[in-house]
């Protein structure tokens, strides 16, 4: 799919899995890096793209984006949410198995990516299911799953009940080399909940979603890495007291990593009131010592990166009193612009926070994404980190315009997008890929 | 949208009436003075005053409940608006209509006022919130969230008795984490100035955090959280409770937090007692505090009418009056204030 060659000059030069932090050239031929720096030789009919003013990194790499696609396109479409992806910097995205039907045989994660490929913007990895239907009783067809494309397996937002389940479940995928995206949320303690179990909880009247549906799961699931030696994922920490119980399993030496979503960096409880349905999530919003908890743990490395968790809806799914509402942020076209905040805040260095966003998240998934040496794959984000802009439904491109961050200004904009070394998002109209 | 913000129209007039929060001080005892007006009317010999004469008042009772429909459907007859009462429970919704459909075929009925009751906390915000410019919302009680008039009838029980509400203790037995009384209440004590509010049940139904979110002391003994107090209120206790692991059982809760004789002797000599019914006499209390000379509960069903009729014509009577300029006849005329 790539064009010809292709020439970023002038822009700021930030790859951080190879320690790049430059003003240099990108040269990009084939699909892949060409040369960093001096142009290679007979690069002379290169396409050039000024990126003066610009940073230059790698296409984002996404753990988590649902595109609702097969089974909920009343909500959005692969070839739609891709172009946000783009539009967003993101170059690879992962979605999770609650597909309809679910991720858990070769054919569903086959015709994901088979769409994604012929209407896509961006690669889209799908996660398989490790039970069956996501039932959390019997175990899926992994190794089918493995070799149809799943980089990994997983259970999107739904806990496995039975803890011995969960232990084969986990063997089962460590036989075939594959880490495990595990919910830290405990059935139990979450059912009926929708709130964090905390002060907004009480002033509001709304169920709630205790701290310990976190770390209840978390305990069982290290405790379950360390004596199966399977490599574990939380997908979406929300609490500090994880954080600190991750930390210290990782110290010890289980093989175990977390991501955050864009919006646990941001906002807190306090982002519901009164009733404010585009901040109800799974797991939910917490408190500012959590917030921070988590802003620290990602600074530090315990968590290793930042994803979107994007769940675009139909309006109607937030058009009802809260807790008829459906969880979820519409989130891909935010995610650099939030990242950028946190550098702007103090909490990372920009190399770091990008870093976050590219090789780190594609370390985990264990694909050689997410850089830019030459020889890799020509994914690529050039963006302006001073522009501001208005998050609005003339902005974004995604179905989903539920957002609790509509309306809010952000800054940090994405000019060019490549993937595999073609223009997938850029000034002019796109070609179409 | 702030709580405030939205039941208030430019002028600060009440125009919905969702929640006690981000409602000040005056405008509680604004309501209360009305009251004291409307109580004078049941005494008439014509119940009626026309200060929603033309209005029509929807009870739109998403959750079933006779007794708080009947006083709603009665307050607006007094007032005389058309009341129209609609059981969506059993209609509408079942037959897979959203709640803003049905809110739109209302308005399309042209109706003034919703009174709101839904299983679902934040429910009344959400119709306000999405409601025509014209119609007000009261809140008849969202899921645990709140009962404001509730929570205003009970104030203006206490202050009858009490005189004001101002430097009281008051006291809040049983289940806290399921009562969107409880919350109203404590809002309405809050803002008037009571000394301080208690909440007093096991742990299993006292909300995380409950003293700082709500700014009460926590007891998890009767007898000392009635200590000294001046008014004990007695929630009612759903039998849901004890299938959902609250509680082991009915017993063993009236033991530690049914009211008795013996155990109000603990609270202050002119101690009244309250409930916002129905009552489980022999689970929240004995029989012989329920009809015994502490007890106000027959009280705070009368005085609920004429607390929902104050609300009610503050959020959509004075207009009423100011267009059509009716005179006061039949007026109720609040001590000592004016009020149109």
């Amino acid at each position: 799919m790539s064009d010809g060659p292709i020439s970023i000059r002038g822009g700021r030069l930030i790859d951080p899995a190879n320690g790049v932090d430059d003003l240099v050239d990108l040269h990009i031929a084939g699909g892949r890096v060409a040369a960093v720096g001096a142009a290679p030789p007979a690069f002379d009919g290169a396409r050039i793209i000024d990126a003066t003013g610009l940073v230059v990194c790698p296409g984002l790499v996404d753990l988590c984006a649902r595109l609702r696609e097969p089974g909920l396109e009343h909500k959005a479409t692969i070839a739609g949410e891709t172009r946000a992806a783009a539009a967003g910097g993101i170059t690879t995205l992962c979605c999770p198995p609650d597909t309809d039907p679910v991720i858990d045989t070769p054919a569903v994660a086959q015709l994901i990516r088979r769409t994604a490929k012929v209407r896509g913007r961006a690669r889209v990895l799908p996660v398989g299911a490790l039970t069956q239907d996501l039932a959390g009783t019997q175990i899926s067809e992994m190794a089918a799953l493995k070799q149809a494309g799943c980089p990994v397996v997983g259970h999107a937002d739904r806990p496995i009940r039975n803890t011995r389940v969960q232990r084969r479940a986990l063997e089962y995928a460590a036989t075939f080399g594959l880490t495990a995206f595990l919910p830290p949320v405990d059935a139990y303690l979450t059912e009926g909940g929708l709130v964090h179990e905390g002060l907004i909880s009480t002033r509001l009247g709304l169920p709630g979603i205790p701290e310990a549906a976190e770390t209840v799961a978390v305990a069982r699931d290290l405790a379950l890495a360390e004596q199966t030696g399977a490599r574990i994922h939380f997908r979406g920490l929300s609490t500090a007291r994880a954080t600190a119980m991750l930390a210290e399993a990782r110290a010890r030496g289980v093989a175990a990593t977390a991501d955050v979503s864009a919006h646990q960096l941001m906002l807190t409880e306090h982002a519901l009131a009164d009733f404010q349905a585009n901040a109800h999530v799974l797991p939910p919003l917490r408190t500012e010592r959590d917030r921070d908890g988590l802003r620290a743990a990602l600074a530090d490395g315990v968590i290793s990166a930042v994803c979107s968790d994007h769940q675009p809806h139909e309006p109607d799914a937030k058009l009802d009193p809260f807790p008829q509402t459906r969880p979820g942020i519409s989130g891909l076209e935010t995610l650099l612009p939030l990242v950028l905040r946190l550098v702007e805040e103090g909490v990372l260095r920009l190399a770091d926070a990008l870093a976050r966003v590219t090789c780190e998240p594609a370390d985990i998934i264990g694909r050689p994404l997410g850089r830019l040496q030459p020889g890799a794959t020509a994914d690529v984000c050039i963006f302006d980190p001073q522009q501001r802009w208005r998050v609005g439904a003339e902005t974004l491109l995604t179905r989903g315009h539920n957002t609790p961050f509509f309306g809010a200004e952000l800054i940090g904009r994405v000019r060019w997008t490549l993937l595999g070394g073609a223009i997938v998002h850029g000034p002019e109209p796109a070609a179409s890929a | 949208m702030d709580a405030a913000r939205l039941q208030l129209d430019r002028h600060g007039n009440l125009k919905h009436f969702l929640t006690i929060e981000g409602l000040g001080r005056d405008l509680l005892l604004e309501i209360l003075e009305r009251s004291e007006g409307f109580l004078g009317v049941a005494r008439q010999a014509v119940k009626k005053v026309p200060l929603c004469r033309g209005k029509i008042i929807a009870n739109v009772f998403f959750e079933t409940s006779t007794r708080t429909r009947t006083t709603f459907e009665l307050a607006a007859k007094r007032l005389s608006a058309d009341v129209l009462n609609l059981n969506i429970a059993t209609s509408a919704t079942a037959k897979g209509e959203t709640l803003l459909d049905t809110l739109r075929n209302l308005e399309a009925m042209h109706v003034d006022m919703f009174v709101v009751r839904h299983a679902d906390s934040g429910a009344a915000h959400f119709i306000a919130e999405h409601a025509a410019p014209h119609v007000s919302v009261i809140n008849a009680g969202d899921g645990r969230h709140a009962h404001p008039t509730q929570g205003m009838l009970d104030m203006f029980t206490i202050k009858r008795h009490k005189g004001a509400i101002d430097g009281l203790v008051v006291a809040i037995v049983g289940d806290i984490l399921h009562s969107r009384v409880a919350r109203s209440q404590i809002l309405a004590l809050r803002t008037l100035g009571a000394a301080e509010v208690r909440i007093i049940a096991p742990r299993t139904l006292i909300p995380m955090q409950a003293a700082d979110a709500l700014g009460v002391r926590v007891f998890h003994d009767l007898g000392e959280g009635l200590r000294e107090a001046d008014v004990i209120i007695l929630l009612r206790l759903q039998r849901e409770r004890m299938d959902g692991g609250f509680l082991p059982s009915e017993h063993e809760y009236f033991k530690l937090f049914g009211l008795t004789e013996a155990r109000l002797a603990n609270a202050s000599p002119g101690a009244i007692v309250m409930h916002p019914g129905p009552i489980n006499r022999g689970v929240e209390m004995d029989s012989a505090v329920a009809d015994g000379g502490r007890s106000v509960i027959l009280e705070q069903v009368s005085n609920g009418l004429a607390v929902r009729m104050a609300v009610m014509s503050m959020c959509i009577g004075t207009q009423n009056l100011a267009l059509s300029g009716a005179g006061s006849e039949g007026l109720p005329q609040p001590a000592g204030g004016e009020h149109v």
